[in-house]
């Protein structure tokens, strides 16, 4: 008996490690969310302001929900914006903040945006802050770098400065937080093609292309 | 306590201690799977190691190859307990694979990365373990 026993242990960890693993994917694995019918957007004429780049008619949107702080947020806002151009005028994308307590500078940096918003430059703003999230991340004061960012798109500094402060910007981004928190939305970047949430592993050019193919599919195209 | 009972002891604790870092690498393995390192949400310097392209050796995660490595030890201390000598020595030059490999990955994140993550230091912890009872394992007489 002795001589089979460390085959036996062996083999009983082996199974109790696949077992344990399996029903560890099973419980972590992603529920996958479908926006419902009421909380559909409807594109620009809505009551709330929304964010959108690309043709707002489009057949297919890409909604994403996304912390300017996020590093695979940052990876993303480049595809996706290539993605916007490469299907225009068939995708739009609607980007909605949810700025993650874990991030130092993630609400500020949403408060930047929405302000360059309120004259006229938010995905000039959006673009910036993704391109030098790396640069203010890590800066002691972001602040000052998002004022400067703010002169280099030629806004008017102090109109901005205001804005960052005032209630209408945050509770911009107090809808779209409360919108995740409605959706279940929690990480970042969340994305949905026609209000299908997509897996965490289809977050990739070809991922997307490939849902974005089939939403057009289903949804006649405007070319 | 006899020589070869110290041995024993010591294989046994190897074969415990490999189970801790089994379970780490399959938490990890499983966040890899799912796509949980792809997305923000939870430690922001997690993230910056684990969805790095250091995480992955032709797009197999990392942890899965720990995984593997920390069932291999468990397997290999266990036949050691049982006197089955060939264990013993595949044993060290695992460990000693191991070990080379977690200053690696620890290089990386420190002058890489510059970012910790708590489930890789854990990881190494267990190794660093894991190659120190390798080492206080008395030779075999025989």
């Amino acid at each position: 008996m002795k001589r089979y026993l460390p085959f036996i242990i062996v083999g009983v960890v082996a199974l109790a490690t696949l077992g344990s693993g399996a029903l560890l994917y099973q419980a972590k694995r992603p529920h996958l969310v479908t926006i419902p019918a009421d909380k559909v957007v409807a594109g620009k004429g809505t009551t709330e302001s929304i964010h959108i780049r690309g043709n707002p008619n489009a057949p297919v949107t890409l909604e994403e929900f996304g912390d300017f702080q996020c590093p695979p947020c940052g990876n993303a806002a480049v595809y996706i914006d290539q993605l916007v151009k490469e299907y225009h005028p068939n995708l739009k994308l609607v980007f909605r903040n949810l700025p993650l307590p874990v991030h130092k500078y993630a609400r500020e940096a949403a408060l930047a945006a929405e302000a360059a918003g309120l004259q006229g430059r938010y995905w000039e703003m959006h673009d910036v802050l993704y391109r030098e999230q790396a640069v203010w991340s890590k800066a002691d004061n972001a602040r000052e770098l998002f004022d400067s960012y703010a002169g280099m798109l030629g806004l008017n500094l102090n109109q901005f400065k205001k804005d960052t402060a005032s209630d209408k910007v945050r509770q911009r981004i107090e809808s779209d937080v409360e919108r995740a928190n409605s959706l279940g939305v929690s990480s970042t970047p969340t994305v949905f093609i026609n209000n299908q949430e997509l897996a965490p592993n289809e977050k990739t050019p070809a991922g997307l292309r490939a849902k974005i193919d089939a939403a057009l599919k289903q949804k006649p195209s405007k070319a | 306590m006899t020589v070869s009972r110290f041995r024993v002891m010591l294989y046994a604790i190897a074969a415990i201690v490999s189970l801790a870092g089994l379970a780490d690498a399959i938490y990890l393995t499983v966040q890899a799977l799912t796509g949980e390192t792809l997305t923000c949400g939870g430690s922001p310097d997690c993230f910056r190691v684990l969805g790095s392209s250091y995480a992955r050796i032709a797009g197999i995660p990392v942890a899965a190859f720990g995984s593997f490595a920390y069932f291999c030890v468990f397997s290999l201390a266990t036949f050691a307990a049982f006197a089955y000598r060939r264990a013993a020595a595949l044993l060290a030059v695992l460990v000693a694979g191991m070990f080379l490999f977690t200053l690696w990955l620890l290089y990386v994140q420190a002058f890489v990365l510059h970012a910790y993550c708590r489930y890789c230091l854990f990881s190494a912890a267990i190794t660093f373990l894991l190659a120190g009872l390798v080492i206080a394992i008395p030779p075999s007489r025989a």
